[in-house]
């Protein structure tokens, strides 16, 4: 027989056919994920469990801290986070002693104007949950209308389910998702999608987190139109716009990830601009400081050219105030 | 007569618990999965109806067996099968394929013998489920 692997047929005991093959490499595979593995007896109902160390194994302050140290504000958010992860703890060790409370709904809906950090926050929660144990892989599956509404009858609801059998074992997060109900027109395909992604929602729920993003008021009428989604929605989550400060140390955070600094002189600029743009129209928060940013990375290296000579790290890294002055916010 | 074929033909028919954790396997490896199923269990038949495409881009088995589940519901009476293609060959080339639903009854084959010129004879496997047309071989199912 050729060498060819996989064609052909093959002899018993061939390596190509084993009979059973290990656990993937790397993540080992649990259907389920019950922190009680089958056979183990629950404890007495005497018995004391530590809390502290419980929480420690689950390595969830990690995640948690990483949301406190990388994300700036948002204190209801954070504080909606943690208190689903101390539910989701607690049930842990509830189950070690044989209750069985249910699988708790977390289907949530974040609502907040544009850069507000809903997409960061929900990378985080899908990291969280599979540390606690909710959910089996802790992707994050981001779609938009685009994603799940097909073009032509019939083709909505392979490519609805497509996305959702992808988003299985992670998150779901449906970016935008008032555009998927178009009150004007009753025969939009939308209304398919949406049907679908209801009872996957109810049916499938240890198998992924639906989690629906968008503008306040445009999420609010489209629950309005859609009372079935939103009562399957347990946690509606507002996020708040920044404060000037706020954005200020967002900021920083990002030029130090992009190793670039301020001069002294700048600081005082820096926050100018930001309480400028911020008073204008169409102010995405995080994202129009990530903009602002940009852009002075690009008057700081066409000042860098245009100056010529030699140049240290110092200059390679400190933005001046001219990189922001130009802008013409500043106009 | 339980008909065999596939990778785990000589064990049991597998849980649905165990087929998650194959499919959890093969994606693991980076195998999309398909499922297919067929009325017409005669051995040399290797072109079974596709229940939709292959589903690339899983994570997580729970959306194979969702689909395994949703081609019960539709053909309870038929054979279903899961395959996992291997695709770093560069051609199809099935890694993992076994049969996840078969009907209640199987009525098993018969021998037929065809007599050709010069007393040769002929013989060729004949598939009781045959007798019945397609989509009515296996009772009640579709």
């Amino acid at each position: 027989m050729s060498e060819r692997p996989g064609f052909g047929m093959r002899q018993n005991g061939s390596p190509a056919a084993a009979p059973t093959p290990p656990p993937a490499a790397g993540e080992p595979f649990t259907p389920g994920a019950e922190p009680l593995p089958p056979g183990a007896e629950p404890l007495p109902p005497g018995a004391r469990v530590d809390l502290a160390r419980e929480r420690a194994d689950s390595q969830v302050d990690g995640v948690l801290d990483a949301l406190d140290r990388e994300l700036v504000g948002l204190a209801p958010v954070k504080t909606r986070i943690r208190e689903i992860a101390a539910l989701l703890l607690v049930d842990r060790v509830r189950a070690r002693f044989g209750i069985d409370s249910g699988r708790p709904n977390l289907h949530m809906c974040f609502t907040g104007g544009p850069g507000t950090g809903k997409t960061s926050v929900a990378l985080r929660l899908a990291e969280l949950l599979h540390r606690l144990g909710y959910v089996r892989r802790g992707h994050l599956v981001s779609v938009t209308r685009d994603d799940l509404v097909g073009q032509y009858v019939g083709h909505t609801a392979p490519k609805t389910k497509e996305v959702l059998k992808r988003a299985m074992g992670g998150v779901l997060f449906i970016d935008e998702a008032y555009y998927l109900y178009r009150a004007e027109n009753e025969r939009d395909y939308g209304q398919e999608a949406i049907e679908i992604l209801l009872q996957v929602m109810e049916n499938q729920r240890d198998d992924l987190v639906v989690v629906l993003a968008g503008y306040k008021d445009r999420m609010d009428s489209f629950f309005a139109s859609n009372p079935g989604m939103s009562s399957r929605i347990a946690h509606h989550i507002d996020f708040p716009d920044y404060e000037p400060d706020e954005l200020e140390a967002i900021g920083h955070l990002m030029m130090d990830r992009e190793g670039y600094g301020l001069a002294p002189e700048t600081e005082p600029v820096f926050r100018d601009y930001l309480s400028r743009r911020r008073a204008q129209p169409r102010f995405a928060n995080a994202r129009s400081v990530r903009n602002a940013i940009e852009r002075a990375r690009l008057r700081h290296a066409n000042r860098l050219l245009a100056r010529g000579g030699d140049v240290g790290r110092e200059d390679l890294t400190t933005l001046h105030p001219e990189d922001f002055l130009a802008s013409r916010v500043f106009g | 007569m339980r008909i065999t074929q596939g990778t785990f033909s000589y064990l049991p028919d597998l849980t649905d618990e165990e087929i998650t954790a194959q499919a959890g396997y093969a994606l693991g490896q980076g195998w999309p999965c398909s499922v297919e199923f067929t009325d017409d269990p005669h051995p040399r038949n290797s072109y079974w109806e596709m229940w939709g495409l292959p589903m690339f881009d899983l994570t997580d088995p729970a959306g194979v067996l969702y689909e395994i589940n949703e081609c019960r519901k539709a053909y309870p009476g038929h054979y279903i099968r899961l395959n996992a293609y291997d695709a770093s060959y560069g051609r199809q080339t099935t890694a993992l394929q076994f049969i996840v639903q078969r009907p209640a009854e199987e009525p098993g084959f018969r021998l037929d013998r065809e007599e050709t010129s010069d007393r040769r004879v002929r013989y060729t496997l004949h598939p009781y489920a045959l007798d019945r047309p397609e989509g009515d071989r296996y009772g009640a199912g579709r």
